[in-house]
């Protein structure tokens, strides 16, 4: 059951996608690509992931997408006012930080997020343990490193994925 | 002028400054590590800016600028943990400005053991 509703929204989203991307309005193309995004599906069904239904999580989803974007638009202000000075003031290292997240999926959302913020690129995963090239390093300790960069992201993600 | 024609035009030109600044980075950065901060990174904001302000411009394209975006956001990461961990591997230096290296650290460790 829960199977059936993971492969029937796989195939709703992909639709969509499709829908978006053509912008046809031809009920046939929209059939005969519902019926492939259909097979896709079922093709991958392990791999699928069942949607996040719970109000909670969702509006956190929403809101973590806001301060992503906030957070980007921040640091690529920070890294740029760095290149255009006469000395550049970098102070670079690679750093180790700990995560609390449990589930691979929120893991990945962790490292890209960290990796999509100018300043702090993932350079390596080990189980809980992230290595960090940091642009500048305020604190060389894992526990200061780990609440610098990790915990604010942290804070929503043990929400959605928790 | 219409007015979705002008705050494309100022999204544009500001997402072209971001990848000019990106570009300006990789070339005066010292080592790979910190030229992929700039070069694959700073590039993020000014590509999504330059294809929101096309979007913006004409508006019967906002989907698939939409679509665009989230790819370059799901891809882009990915694309630079690899080569950055691709290049620590094979144990390309950082600069002699670096502060600390955990990772080096962590493997000359395991090679003692």
């Amino acid at each position: 059951m829960d199977k059936t509703i993971r492969i029937l929204f796989s195939t709703a989203v992909l639709t969509l996608f499709f829908f978006i991307w053509t912008g046809t309005k031809e009920p046939g193309n929209l059939i005969i690509f519902a019926s492939f995004a259909l097979i896709v599906s079922i093709i991958y069904r392990n791999y699928l992931r069942s949607p996040i239904i719970h109000p909670k999580k969702l509006a956190y989803s929403l809101y973590y997408i806001l301060f992503l974007f906030v957070e980007i638009i921040k640091a690529n202000i920070d890294v740029a006012l760095r290149v255009i000075k006469p000395v550049i003031p970098i102070n670079p290292g690679i750093v180790k930080v700990k995560t609390k997240l449990k589930s691979p999926m929120g893991r990945l959302l962790l490292t890209n997020s960290i990796t999509l913020t100018p300043g702090t690129l993932t350079v390596d995963i080990d189980g809980d343990t992230l290595y960090i090239h940091w642009i500048d390093v305020k604190d060389k300790e894992e526990s200061g490193a780990t609440e610098r960069i990790v915990s604010n992201f942290e804070k929503y993600l043990e929400v959605i994925f928790g | 002028m219409e007015w979705n024609t002008l705050l494309g035009s100022i999204l544009t030109l500001s997402g072209s400054i971001f990848l000019f600044l990106g570009a300006l980075g990789v070339f005066r950065m010292p080592d790979l590590y910190n030229r992929m901060q700039a070069g694959t990174k700073a590039t993020t904001l000014g590509t999504m800016l330059t294809l929101l302000g096309i979007g913006i411009c004409h508006t019967e394209w906002l989907g698939q600028i939409i679509i665009l975006i989230m790819f370059i956001a799901l891809t882009n990461p990915i694309s630079s943990h690899a080569l950055a961990r691709a290049a620590h591997f094979k144990g390309i230096p950082l600069t002699a400005k670096s502060v600390t290296d955990k990772l080096k650290e962590e493997e000359s460790k395991e090679e003692v053991r």
